[in-house]
């Protein structure tokens, strides 16, 4: 019997079946990420802590409410959102030592050695603010004006650590790798002179009930 | 000196397609390597608001959603218009703080993470940027509860705003 040869298969189209499957992964894929601002919830304080109420002086505090028709009041005074980074600046740098505006209190803070020339062996005595912004909002404030309130608190803050950060390491606050531990040990010293103090109240109807 | 002639005289050799195939299955492959279906088909209408000072979240496996908005014209005729929560496929609406279905919705998330992974948990909330307060107000004390507070307030990025300042 004559042997005959297997016909070989023709793979022209296999590059059609290949792209076709390629087609819809591609279509497929979620290549979106997310990003959003972080924020670290206050735990449910225990039963006793929750007696005695923390007591913060006036001065201390950045009173800021937003009522049920999205309107901004900053300690008495009506407000834009776009002004609040300023005046948030303002509370928490408190340049000329102004009597109502937060008291500042002196704190040792470690550097890694060697970072920046203003203090060569890392240790650094700073005056760092009090201040907390205490944060109040209606049932029926909008979660967009919330939001953009939240992002003006949290954009003050940070231009205060760039300013920081710049001043006296010459590079930018956000440019510091947090994979690396020199940066994070950077970025930890900082966070720790201007921390993210902002204090929301439990929820209660301002101007007017519903 | 005919050897030379015939070298000359000789055209473009047709492009070779044999590897074709190849390269587009090593696509192929890298987007099937690298796609992540959607699990959960979102049941509420969000759109959420604009920030300057946003970061990405780096890693995806220990991330959680809750999405806060109105029901999708689709499911208005089920649930209604009034803001709903969305954990998971599941659609809530309570009086109040829902702490027991969030409660039940944190462990359930928190169970499926690897031990070393538990504390690094954060709950991105996809909150629709007309929804009021209250509800989110609700949520957030729930979570509490639940004991998840790292949280990540989702928002896009907003470059109109970011060249003026």
């Amino acid at each position: 019997m004559a042997k005959r040869a297997v016909p070989e298969i023709n793979a022209g189209s296999m590059a059609d079946i290949a792209f076709l499957l390629l087609i819809f992964f591609i279509v497929a894929t979620t290549m979106d990420v997310d990003t959003g601002i972080t924020r670290l919830l206050p735990p449910i304080p225990e039963d006793k802590v929750k007696e005695k109420e923390i007591k913060v002086k006036e001065r201390n505090v950045l009173v800021v409410l937003i009522n049920r028709s999205d309107q901004l009041m900053v300690e008495g005074q009506i407000m834009n959102v776009e002004e609040l980074k300023d005046k948030t600046i303002e509370f928490f740098s408190n340049p000329a030592d102004d009597v109502s505006l937060p008291e500042k209190e002196e704190v040792t803070i470690e550097f890694p050695p060697g970072q920046s020339p203003r203090f060569p062996n890392g240790t650094v005595n700073i005056l760092v603010s009090k201040g907390v912004v205490s944060l109040q909002n209606d049932r029926t404030t909008t979660y967009g004006k919330y939001l953009s309130v939240q992002n003006e608190l949290v954009a003050a803050v940070n231009e205060l650590r760039n300013q920081f950060c710049v001043e006296n390491f010459g590079r930018k606050y956000d440019e510091l790798d947090s994979k690396k531990s020199i940066d994070q040990a950077i970025i930890d010293g900082i966070n720790d002179i201007y921390k993210m103090n902002i204090s929301e109240a439990e929820p209660k109807n301002i101007g007017g009930t519903n | 000196m005919s050897k030379f002639k015939s070298a000359v005289k000789k055209g473009v050799p047709p492009l070779s397609t044999a590897s074709l195939p190849d390269i587009v299955f090593m696509i192929l492959f890298f987007f099937m390597v690298t796609t992540t279906m959607r699990q959960t088909e979102v049941q509420v209408a969000v759109t959420v608001p604009k920030a300057t000072q946003i970061k990405k979240l780096e890693k995806k496996s220990v991330v959680s959603y809750i999405y806060i908005g109105r029901p999708i014209t689709r499911m208005q005729a089920l649930y209604g218009v009034e803001p709903m929560i969305q954990m998971n496929d599941k659609l809530v609406n309570e009086e109040g703080v829902p702490t027991e279905s969030v409660k039940d919705f944190i462990l359930a998330e928190r169970e499926q993470l690897a031990e070393s992974d538990k504390n690094k948990m954060t709950v991105s909330l996809k909150i629709d940027q007309n929804i009021p307060m209250g509800k989110v107000t609700d949520v957030k004390q729930a979570l509490r509860y639940a004991n998840a507070l790292k949280i990540n307030y989702s928002a896009k990025k907003d470059y109109r705003n970011l060249a003026t300042r």
